[in-house]
């Protein structure tokens, strides 16, 4: 009996350890959170019309630092928190070989051609209507900006407003990169 | 010989125009198979097939277009896990880590349903000795029944 006893003493708070940490994993983790699986690989290219009409493609910007921002008209407060923060990083880093790049997505033309007017956004931005360049991305929801190095990889990806910051630290950082 | 001949013609030039558009090669069941797998990014809990949502209406999109374009349904979700991870299967692979989500139910199963075995043989090897120690004697019969006299009364 004693011995019976001792073991369960022992056995009964055991037991516990394993739930604890599953619930310790289990709290840590943003359920919402998904890692990209495509940071480090190289970008998907892509061509697109911007809403001034002239072509995109990711193929004739190699060799730059191009920052790329999936937005939507929709997305707020987000995506105009984090609007003013990109035309200054545009015009900050445009005579540095960098490239901004807004795409967007799940959205209509016209609550779209109004919000880059209300920001007198001035780099390119061009709506992506069958949401193909968002999947290549693996956009799950707007706003998300991608940062591309010189030979073309993904190297980060933010989800979420992105802000000055962000966008310095970034940018300075594969700036620094031999081309 | 010349009668048939204007109507193989005709079954030729039926042959050789392309099909109407809108009319896709692809089968929506094929779709709708790929699409009930796939996890849809902007819902919780819901799979491109189910979802209303506009995305999903786009993901569908994609799914048929690949298709069209020959690829296999493997191949199709093969290109969504490129992009989105092992995240984007609403089922989890019989694989690798993700195995251990197949199996470890089934063991623990297994693990339960012997122990219950085990205990349960344990306890008819010894039949309610307990109980048995705890008959009335003859004292203690005297004395139920003079307590319940002495409730009825």
């Amino acid at each position: 009996m004693s011995a019976r006893s001792r073991v369960l003493r022992w056995a009964i708070p055991l037991a516990v350890v394993p739930v604890l940490v599953l619930l310790a994993y289990g709290f840590r983790t943003d359920p919402r959170a998904i890692p990209s699986p495509l940071v480090g690989k190289p970008a998907a290219p892509f061509t697109l019309t911007a809403f001034d009409g002239k072509p995109i493609s990711l193929e004739s910007l190699r060799g730059r630092v191009v920052v790329v921002n999936f937005w939507a008209s929709w997305c707020v407060p987000a995506c105009y928190d984090e609007a003013p923060s990109l035309e200054r990083a545009w015009q900050a880093y445009r005579d540095r070989s960098v490239v901004l790049v807004g795409i967007n997505i799940q959205d209509k033309e016209e609550p779209a051609r109004r919000f880059l007017d209300r920001f007198g956004h001035t780099f390119p931005n061009a709506p992506d209507p069958a949401g193909r360049v968002s999947v290549d991305y693996g956009v799950y929801g707007v706003p998300e900006t991608f940062f591309i190095d010189r030979t073309g990889r993904v190297r980060f990806k933010h989800v979420g407003a992105v802000t000055d910051e962000i966008l310095k630290q970034q940018l300075d950082k594969l700036l620094a990169e031999p081309a | 010989m010349t009668r048939a001949l204007p109507l193989a013609l005709l079954l030729l030039a039926a042959l050789a125009t392309p099909p109407p558009l809108g009319a896709a090669p692809v089968n929506e069941e094929t779709v709708h198979e790929i699409g009930a797998q796939l996890r849809c990014v902007v819902c919780q809990s819901l799979s491109v097939a189910d979802s209303p949502s506009e995305t999903a209406n786009q993901m569908r999109g994609i799914i048929r277009e690949r298709l069209a374009a020959g690829d296999s349904p493997e191949q199709v979700k093969a290109y969504f896990v490129e992009k989105y991870g092992l995240w984007i299967l609403l089922a989890p692979p019989r694989q690798g880590f993700s195995l251990l989500v197949w199996v470890v139910p089934f063991v623990g199963l297994a693990v339960g349903l012997v122990l219950v075995l085990l205990l349960v043989r344990r306890w008819s090897r010894h039949p309610a000795g307990a109980s048995a120690a705890a008959a009335p004697d003859d004292a203690m019969r005297a004395r139920i029944r003079r307590e319940m006299a002495e409730g009825e009364r």
